[in-house]
């Protein structure tokens, strides 16, 4: 090689050459993290921006004559199918349910669409149908509409989903991100990462046995618990790709505040710690499909919390932080040493480390 | 889980920094050599509670960060090639070579695929044997066991679809090479435990000695890497330059000899060169002529790969120990993580990206702890 | 370099001609490779990395340390003992031949 000769001259080190703008998508634009921000930002956005899209929430809130209606979307390419603890139907309908709870709404309606592989068996499309079925009757939401498109073999994994769903958003209900407030308690409904450990757990290369399963949950029925306590809720957000981390941070960035975490707090199961520790992974990174984090008002927090941990979905819920007026944008944790990190958005998907 | 709940107590942490806080007196400087524990430290906030005049810096232990770029191109080119499957650690696949990385190989239709261990490439090769397997061979001493004994299985075996792109690296001549580099600061090192856990510490003594520097031994818990330099100041404020172990349960004196046994049969010792720094002398491995069929430099012509390196980022310096990421003038501005213009940059491990990640902070005003036991019933 | 983390050997095969080892890390299960360290036996720690354990976990090394840890500062000289005990178990020669720095230990 040509620099095989060249003596150790600290004047002449040279550098890697840089790698800004990636001309194709890469899988970390679907990452939820700064690539899939970037990809919002700079295409959609300038495409067909509005005030409402500039929202960033999980769904867009519409005002229709009287009705305050929240309405989302939301694509499923999920490899396995089928994995611990549900599968690519139950996903597919408590994601955009809880898209929608996000906003507060009582998710209603649902629309299903299908993207089929040529030659996939008919007894795999039953069953991702019948787990739909299942889990809207679970969440309390009909499909009222859909559709089906069918591309060559080799051109997708099977079964692609894309479902639409929309609610009402009750009077005096105004939970978006912008809102979170310095004092504010941040409350996670449960224990972290277990999504994206249970997928991980069956990933071709990467598979290990754990009896970690998805936490896959609509959470409609946790959010209307906690709105009976109070309409003041500021912010929810349900932390899937990115995890925690990249929840939090599109919270601070959004309301220009800064998020205390504090490490021991936060609710990791130990298989979750474990599977995560032979990766090199960190479980706030980690996906979920059946929790939320709020930001509530200092007044409320004892009797949300209260509410959250008797409903079956928040049961293990846990205060892990607050939303403070320092380092705006940033979520900064508190580590059970007592030194303190950043917790910065994640740039795409997360790695398996070797070191 | 066992053995590292208990190496993560904060009283015991505390211990350990009050001791090392009543015994340094004087300004040190250490390296912790490896990547990990680089990661381990900022993770916990470890620097933030050392006295501040002991400082850590950073070392080029991270394999991903030192993979030079010729060997990027040469595994960006195998891996767009049809009919190969390219397998790599996780980590590697956002490392720049000259124009793109493995992410964006994979984008053009190259199947690049992340595997846990190398055995996971010596399955695929298995079940695929109309394919060609390469596995992407990088790493240090702790790496290498388990790539040689890949191979050695596969040659075994007889499967002629899998091949090793090997880039391997080894410690002791890079601690060489910081020491005899004429700006050095590192008074100490704090050694690799898990590298020494295959190699033992047989070579330590002499460089020591030579150098006349501490080398402690370290492990990768919180708890490890205080003690690690618990010892190493420890020794400085006496003068002293001993090899010492701080990590006896993972470690011995002769390492692990079955494993060393691998590596001498699979591999020989090479020249090469690390990104950012230069050429070490013997400082890694590559496959021995028995294996040389298994080498994928051979079996994929990727000869005249041409490469180019950015001249605005001083990444070498950073591995070196010269200077702290922040005083890099890219740092942070033109260089991101997002945007790496160096290696140390790309990797979660690599000095750039600890520093921007956790240390982001320091630019900002303290937070306040967090409230919650007065919220939580 | 080389995240490698302990795990308990649950049970034991042969493989394709290697020992294989299903090891238990805090509830997850990988199958790893003991090629390395034919000596461990199931319900014993090893440290694994990239699927290969590279050492057994020395339990007895784990406690000397974490024992070390918890009397820092407060027996100095008795505990600089018993790590130089630990140390010289696991095998940790001192290439100065001084073992006896416990009475160096500084004191707060």
């Amino acid at each position: 090689m040509a620099e095989a000769t060249a003596p150790l001259d600290p004047a002449a080190w040279s550098c890697p050459a840089p790698l800004r703008d990636q001309q194709v998508v890469v899988m970390g634009h679907g990452g939820g993290g700064t690539l899939s921000a970037e990809l919002m930002r700079e295409v959609f956005a300038p495409a067909y921006g509005n005030a409402v899209l500039a929202g960033l929430g999980d769904s867009a809130a519409l005002s229709l004559g009287s009705a305050r209606l929240a309405f989302s979307t939301d694509s499923y390419v999920v490899r396995p199918l089928f994995f611990p603890g549900g599968g690519i139907g139950d996903l597919a309908v408590n994601g955009t349910v809880n898209d929608l709870a996000m906003s507060g709404a009582r998710p209603a309606h649902l629309s299903c669409a299908f993207i089929l592989e040529e030659g996939v068996p008919l007894a795999t499309v039953r069953r991702v149908a019948q787990s739909i079925g299942a889990a809207a009757a679970a969440a309390g939401v009909t499909v009222v509409t859909g559709d089906t498109k069918v591309v060559e073999a080799g051109h997708g994994d099977g079964v692609y989903l894309n479902t639409s769903g929309i609610g009402l958003i009750p009077e005096g209900v105004d939970i978006r991100p912008q809102r979170a407030t310095p004092g504010d308690v941040v409350i996670v409904s449960g224990p972290i990462g277990m999504h994206g450990i249970a997928i991980m757990s069956v990933r071709d290369g990467l598979e290990f046995g754990s009896e970690v399963v998805s936490d896959t949950a609509p959470l409609g029925g946790l959010v209307e618990a906690m709105l009976a306590v109070t309409a003041d809720l500021h912010v929810l957000r349900d932390p899937t790709r990115g995890g925690l981390a990249a929840s939090l941070n599109e919270i601070a960035t959004a309301s220009g505040t800064g998020v205390a975490l504090t490490d021991s707090a936060v609710p990791v199961p130990e298989a979750v710690a474990a599977a995560c520790g032979f990766l090199g992974l960190d479980p706030l990174y980690v996906a979920n499909e059946g929790r939320l984090v709020a930001f509530v008002p200092r007044e409320h927090a004892d009797a949300v919390l209260e509410a959250m941990r008797a409903h079956p979905h928040g049961a293990h819920a846990a205060v892990i932080g607050e939303c403070v007026a320092d380092h705006p944008g940033m979520v900064v944790a508190r580590t059970g040493l007592g030194g303190t990190r950043v917790v910065d958005l994640p740039l795409g998907e997360q790695l398996p480390r070797i070191c | 889980m066992k053995y590292i709940q208990e190496f993560n107590d904060p009283d015991l942490a505390r211990r350990l920094l009050e001791d090392i806080h009543a015994t340094a007196t004087r300004p040190w400087a250490m390296m912790e050599v490896c990547g990990g524990q680089t990661h381990s430290i900022i993770r916990h906030g470890i620097d933030q509670l050392l006295p501040d005049t002991v400082e850590l810096i950073h070392g080029p232990g991270c394999p991903v960060c030192v993979t030079p770029l010729e060997v990027i191109d040469k595994a960006l080119e195998i891996a767009s090639r049809p009919g190969v499957v390219f397998c790599s650690f996780g980590d590697m696949l956002r490392v720049p070579g000259t124009d793109r990385d493995l992410f964006r190989v994979r984008g053009e239709g190259g199947d690049v695929r992340v595997v846990y261990s190398p055995l996971d490439a010596l399955d695929i090769a298995r079940r695929n044997p109309d394919r060609q397997v390469v596995f992407f061979g990088i790493g240090f001493e702790t790496t290498a066991p388990a790539n040689a004994m890949t191979v050695h299985q596969a040659r075994r075996q007889g499967l002629r679809n899998f091949s090793l792109l090997v880039s391997h690296v080894r410690v002791p001549p890079a601690i060489e090479a910081i020491m005899d580099a004429p700006e050095c600061r590192v008074q100490a090192f704090l050694a690799a435990g898990h590298v020494c856990s295959v190699m033992g510490t047989t070579e330590y003594p002499s460089l020591a000695e030579r150098y006349r520097v501490p080398i402690v031994v370290t492990g990768f818990e919180p708890l490890d890497i205080l003690e690690g330099v618990r010892r190493v100041v420890r020794q400085l404020e006496r003068g002293e330059h001993r090899v010492e172990n701080a990590y006896p349960r993972a470690v011995r004196a002769e390492g692990n000899p079955g494993a060393l046994r691998m590596i001498e049969e699979v591999f020989e010792v090479s020249d090469r060169a690390w990104r950012g720094i230069g050429t070490i002398p013997r400082s890694g491995w590559r496959l021995a002529e028995a294996y040389r069929d298994f080498d994928a430099e051979y079996r994929f012509d990727v000869t005249g790969v041409r490469t180019r390196e950015s001249a605005l980022c001083r990444s070498g310096e950073v591995l070196q120990g010269l200077i702290k990421p922040n005083e890099c003038e890219a740092f942070g501005t033109t260089c991101t993580p997002r945007t790496p213009l160096g290696a140390t940059m790309v990797s979660s491990e690599g000095a750039c990206a600890a520093y921007y990640l956790y240390r982001r902070l320091a630019a900002a005003p303290a937070p306040a702890a967090p409230e919650e036991a007065s919220i939580v019933g | 370099m080389c995240l490698a983390v302990p795990g308990k050997v649950v049970s034991t095969e042969e493989r394709d001609g290697a020992r294989m080892a299903q090891v238990d890390f805090g509830g997850v299960l990988k199958t790893v490779c003991l090629d390395y360290v034919p000596e461990a036996r199931e319900g014993e720690y090893v440290i694994v990395h990239v699927g290969f354990a590279l050492q057994r976990l020395d339990e007895e090394s784990a406690r000397a340390s974490l024992d070390l840890f918890a009397r820092l500062g407060l027996m100095e000289e008795e505990f600089g003992d018993a790590w130089e005990r630990a140390a010289e178990e696991a095998g940790m020669p001192h290439p100065d031949g001084d073992t006896g720095d416990a009475t160096q230990e500084v004191v707060r």
